[in-house]
């Protein structure tokens, strides 16, 4: 049995731990406020998008955008978005394995896969892979910014039109709700018609439909707006990600508190055994004494 | 009232402006067009450039970046990749980025193959803009 000296050094330490965790998680709890917050501003601007692309997309001729080819797919280009910090539990041990388990699935087709990633956690975990990782930006997630977005979804643009790969997904850890993320694959390009008329499209209805003036024609308007949708959908999947990652900290401290408390209740139980037994002990040895003393 | 305009204007961080206007000048990718109340519906795309917004006696200028807007049932919306408020430019920034802009511009011009002269020229654009809806250009 460890000795009441030992235990005691031990529950201090366990209720400095207890503290930290704590802290943690309150402060994951305020981050995550203004992280759904974000996502809740971006979201006007994601649904109008996506309204509009819908709008343009249902009357033109799919074929006659580089960007909505639909080619035989054997290279497959995969956008992996991840926190940049860890202590959230399997968040990102998550989103890894599902996009190593992708990756493995596809190579098994016989596809090649590479990676695009945002995100530290993820680029340091892909980088020792056999995988290629083709660029990356990290140190972003703290404060998300378009211009990240853009400059990957220049990237995976790029690779699409000079048909280095046939296909993007972008894996992110989706925000179901503050108990649960799922790490989710969706399909950015080719862009799909469905994913143009998609149900995001069919807002809020006022009226019957008018029919536009074009300014200028469909398709260059298309041409255009069609990088900026790119970026839109991987601009949404970062400011999903930062919210999971902040809610997934919270649960992952919130469980480490309670661990920590419940460490701390069987310890303080040894404890007192502990001195209870020393007491007993030492009574025990002065009634032993007098009584000898008296025989 | 029915002789005004709802103009909105969203960008990825916030809604810049949602107020009922008079007359709102945009700048078009074919050129430059105004929207009034009960205009057609319209969807055009944008360049970078000077937006204006008149409502009675007031104007307001604001400075957009790309994007696209769609005009139905008297209702404007801009969706650009940037939009700042006159009131909301900050001058120093811009003039360093427009330094810096020119700076890349040159140094493009001169060989150096590592730089985007589109991106510099968009970049630049863009600085200028932001003064010229400030009064500093």
């Amino acid at each position: 049995m460890p000795s009441l000296k030992d235990i005691k050094i031990k529950i201090g330490g366990i209720q400095k731990t207890e503290q930290i965790t704590k802290a943690m998680n309150m402060v994951a709890a305020a981050k995550l406020r203004g992280a759904q917050e974000k996502m809740e501003d971006f979201r006007p601007y994601a649904d109008k998008f996506a309204a509009v692309m819908g709008e343009l997309g249902g009357s033109v001729n799919p074929n006659a955008f580089p960007l909505m080819a639909i080619r035989p797919v054997k290279k497959v280009l995969v956008i992996a978005v991840t926190a940049d910090r860890g202590l959230c539990g399997a968040f990102n041990a998550n989103i890894i394995s599902a996009s190593e388990k992708y990756a493995k699935s596809q190579v098994s087709e016989g596809k090649t896969v590479s990676f695009l990633c945002i995100g530290k956690k993820g680029y340091h975990y892909l980088r020792n892979t056999d995988f290629e990782v083709v660029d990356y930006v990290t140190d972003c997630m703290a404060a998300i910014q378009m211009q990240d977005a853009r400059k990957m979804g220049q990237v995976a643009i790029n690779l699409f039109l000079e048909e280095k790969v046939d296909q993007v997904q972008l894996l992110y850890g989706r925000f179901i709700n503050v108990v649960t993320q799922k790490p989710t694959f969706k399909r950015i390009l080719p862009i799909s018609k469905e994913g143009l008329g998609g149900e995001e499209a069919k807002g809020d209805d006022e009226g019957p439909k008018a029919t536009y003036i074009y300014e200028p024609e469909p398709e260059r308007i298309l041409n255009q707006l069609m990088p900026m949708y790119v970026n839109v959908q991987i601009m949404a999947a970062m400011l999903e990600t930062a919210a999971s990652e902040q809610a997934a900290r919270m649960t992952a401290m919130d469980n480490a508190t309670r661990a920590c408390e419940d460490m701390i209740h069987t310890l303080t139980l040894t404890y007192n055994k502990a001195r209870q037994a020393s007491i007993t002990k030492e009574l025990m040895d002065i009634v032993g004494g007098a009584e000898a003393l008296k025989g | 009232m029915a002789n005004k305009l709802l103009l909105e204007v969203v960008t990825p961080t916030k809604l810049v402006i949602s107020s009922d206007v008079d007359l709102a000048t945009a700048p078009g990718e074919d050129g430059e067009f105004g929207v009034m109340a009960n205009h057609a519906p319209l969807l055009a795309s944008l360049k970078i450039g000077e937006m204006r917004v008149n409502d009675g006696s007031n104007t307001t200028k604001i400075a957009v970046s790309g994007g696209f807007c769609e005009v139905s049932n008297n209702k404007m919306t801009v969706l650009a990749e940037a939009a700042e408020k006159s009131d909301d430019i900050d001058v120093d920034r811009a003039l360093k980025a427009k330094e810096r802009a020119e700076k890349r511009l040159q140094e493009a011009k001169s060989g150096r193959e590592d730089i985007d002269e589109a991106r510099a020229q968009a970049a630049l654009q863009r600085a200028l803009v932001r003064l010229k809806v400030t009064g500093r250009a």
